[in-house]
């Protein structure tokens, strides 16, 4: 829509000129990595971060939702679709929302989720874009996250002693509009902004050691590849890949029943492919037997399948997999594996 | 968001987690593990399902389970279950628990359904092993109540004892009309049984229909798709007109908590019911004995 500019010494009371419209979520330090937390203060948060324990995806998909209250006798079930507060996710990194939009567009597909769309239509998405690599672990340059495309109401862009901010939406518009201390980008400006991103622009380069068009190719012919054993001997099976993914959403339906017996609520909380029993039916069939089996299966589920169903790749390069694996596997080196398999090495 | 305001509001106004209420209008066992349930919605609501389709039955404080519909869309005013009771398992016990009256949830219909609009018009060859017969006593009530829009018909059954036959009454039936052929087998017969004995695989040669115009629908477990689907190629019969229903493990039946899926298909959505042309593409993902026939 249109850029704007904020001074960085303002930036914070732009931040408390926020408060009113609902709680705020930015990343915090906590001990030595960064979480999603509420903030009050904006003295509180880190806007130079690299990517927190969990994706910003526990406030659109909680780990564990609430669906509705039921009564078993007499049979009756409550209000399913709940109120939701308005809410503000700020400072979030272009590969989390990327994930925000894989998630869209499961989410959106018939049938389509009401809980999830109701607490998506509350929120608000203040973005930061990573002007430099985060750590070793990220793959967004190679799947095209590290610039932004869409997904937020605005973007900020550090370019010195302001942040250029980009605006996308009406209710990005509401949030600038009216405050003195947000003005218009000069010429300036925005001579400052195309150079920051240039220098951003050398500093990453394709992780993967082919283009996506071969990543293609090779997930293609990679389904039958030794990779995936080597992929499961290595494997403890501890699911944190699936936890910490902002595009995973794979999850198990329960009740909870309370101490009189009758009264309950149903819930949807996270479980994850990796899980040994997550494809297994009473009768004691596996479905996806094995560590190899179920390790393809999730990076099939972000190279293929999620390309086939939804014409998207389902991989942020947020490094969250590969920096939390207890057995060092590494996505890029998994994908990099099967790209010299197919070139026949 | 690609909703209009009021799509979006529509969708808002219920949660497709809520299942709705129905009773149980009767009850009785089969066999030592499988239980029949007559079911009506509440308000005599129809279900509105297809043969092939099936329902998560809810039971709050136990769980949901899928079942797969018994009865025939024709049937009206209600609808029938057969579940098996599985030892240690939660919901199937506790469904069994059910008697006349007994009120339980149901979400659904879910899945896909045999492709009827393609079978009309074509002879209809049933292969049923074990619980297979189940999804499609639905199918089969269904033609018989429309046999002229079909060929010629003919139902194998296959079941491990005589104990173990479901819907002994209505096999009976079949047996006697002379609008359909009727085969059924045993895998182990006892003092009183006069039919065949031998497995399901044995009753395919004897099949005499013609096979371009044949529509083969098979359901059963894994491990007998992998020889009957073999036996029905050996004769001829067209991939993409041989027609199975799989199992998988489902919690929603929306086609988003990841439990069902095979490579990019998600079975509640998109199956149960597949062809065997589409369960080549799956290799690999799916049972061995669901896709690497014996020939
Ligand atoms: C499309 C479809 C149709 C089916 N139709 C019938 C039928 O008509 N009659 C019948 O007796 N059985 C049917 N089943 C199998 C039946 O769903 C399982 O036996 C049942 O879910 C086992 O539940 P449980 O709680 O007793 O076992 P548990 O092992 O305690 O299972 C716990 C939960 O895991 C899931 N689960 C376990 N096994 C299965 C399974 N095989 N399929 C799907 N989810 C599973 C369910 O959510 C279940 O509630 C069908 C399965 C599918 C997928
Ligand atoms: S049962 Fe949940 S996706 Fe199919």
């Amino acid at each position: 829509m249109k850029y704007a500019v904020i001074d960085k010494g303002e930036l914070g009371r732009w931040f408390d000129s926020l408060k009113e419209k609902g709680k705020i979520y930015g990343p915090k330090k906590k001990e030595n990595a960064f979480v999603f937390r509420q903030v009050k203060e904006f003295e509180e948060m880190s806007l130079l971060y690299t990517p927190t324990i969990l994706p910003p995806k526990k406030y659109y998909f909680p780990q564990k939702e609430f669906l509705f209250k039921f009564k078993i006798d007499p049979f009756s079930t409550g209000k399913a679709i709940k109120e939701f507060e308005e809410f503000i996710l700020f400072g979030v990194h272009t590969c989390d929302i990327a994930g925000i939009q894989c998630m869209d567009v499961v989410f959106n597909e018939k049938p389509a989720d009401p809980n999830y769309l109701n607490r998506k239509e509350k929120m608000t998405i203040i973005g930061i874009e990573c002007m430099d690599y985060c750590d070793k672990y990220a793959s967004c340059a190679a799947v095209g996250t590290h610039v932004y495309k869409g997904g937020y109401d605005i973007m900020l862009t550090d370019i010195g002693d302001s942040y250029a901010m980009h605006i996308n939406s009406e209710k990005g518009e509401n949030l600038v509009a009216g405050k003195k201390y947000i003005r218009e980008m000069t010429e300036a400006d925005r001579e400052k902004f195309n150079k920051a991103f240039e220098e951003k622009l050398k500093k990453f380069h394709n992780e993967f050691e082919g283009e996506l068009k071969e990543v293609d190719e090779s997930f293609d012919k990679g389904f039958s590849s030794p990779v995936w054993k080597d992929v499961g001997d290595r494997c403890v099976g501890c699911t944190n890949c699936t936890a910490v993914c902002p595009t995973c959403y794979c999850f198990d339906v329960v009740d909870e029943v309370s101490l009189n017996l009758n009264d309950g609520s149903r819930y949807r909380v996270w479980n994850y492919c990796q899980m040994d029993d997550f494809a297994k039916v009473a009768t004691g069939e596996d479905f996806r037997q094995g560590r190899d089996a179920r390790q393809r299966h999730r990076y099939f589920r972000k190279f293929k399948y999620s390309v086939q169903k939804y014409n998207k790749y389902f991989c942020t390069g947020c490094g969250r997999c590969t920096r939390t694996c207890m057995a060092k596997i590494s996505l890029v080196e998994t994908v990099n594996s099967l790209l010299a398999e197919r070139r026949g090495k | 968001m690609n909703h209009t305001d009021q799509a979006f509001q529509e969708i808002l106004k219920t949660s497709p987690y809520k299942p709705m209420k129905a009773k149980v209008v009767r009850a009785h066992k089969y066999t030592e593990h499988e239980k029949f349930f007559r079911i009506e919605l509440d308000g005599k609501k129809e279900l509105g399902h297809a043969p092939g389709q099936f329902v998560q039955v809810s039971l709050f404080g136990q769980g949901e389970a899928p079942i797969s519909i018994c009865s025939s869309p024709t049937q009206k005013g209600s609808f029938d279950l057969t579940v098996r009771r599985i030892p240690g398992g939660v919901m199937t016990p506790a469904i069994h628990a059910l008697e006349a009256g007994s009120v339980l949830g149901i979400r659904g219909p879910f899945g896909n359904a045999f492709p009827l609009d393609k079978m009309h018009g074509n002879n209809i060859l049933i292969v049923a092993g074990g619980l297979g017969i189940v999804p499609l006593r639905s199918l089969i009530n269904y033609i018989l109540d429309k046999r002229k829009d079909f060929g010629e018909v003919q139902i194998l059954l296959g079941c491990k004892t005589p104990k173990d036959m479901l819907f002994g009454d209505e096999v009976a039936q079949w047996q006697k009309r002379a609008d359909i052929k009727f085969n059924c087998t045993v895998d182990k017969a006892d003092p009183d049984w006069k039919g065949n004995v031998g497995l399901i695989t044995s009753l395919i040669p004897g099949v005499t229909l013609s096979p371009k115009q044949t529509y083969a629908v098979v359901v059963g477990p894994p491990i007998m798709y992998k020889f009957v689907i073999g036996e029905l190629l050996k004769k001829g019969i067209p991939e993409h007109q041989i027609v199975v229903s799989l199992e998988r493990k489902m919690k929603c039946g929306l086609g988003k908590c990841g439990h069902c899926q095979i490579r990019s298909v998600y079975v509640c959505q998109c199956g149960p019911v597949f062809t065997f042309e589409q369960l080549k593409e799956m290799e690999g993902e799916c049972h061995e004995g669901e896709c690497h026939v014996k020939a």
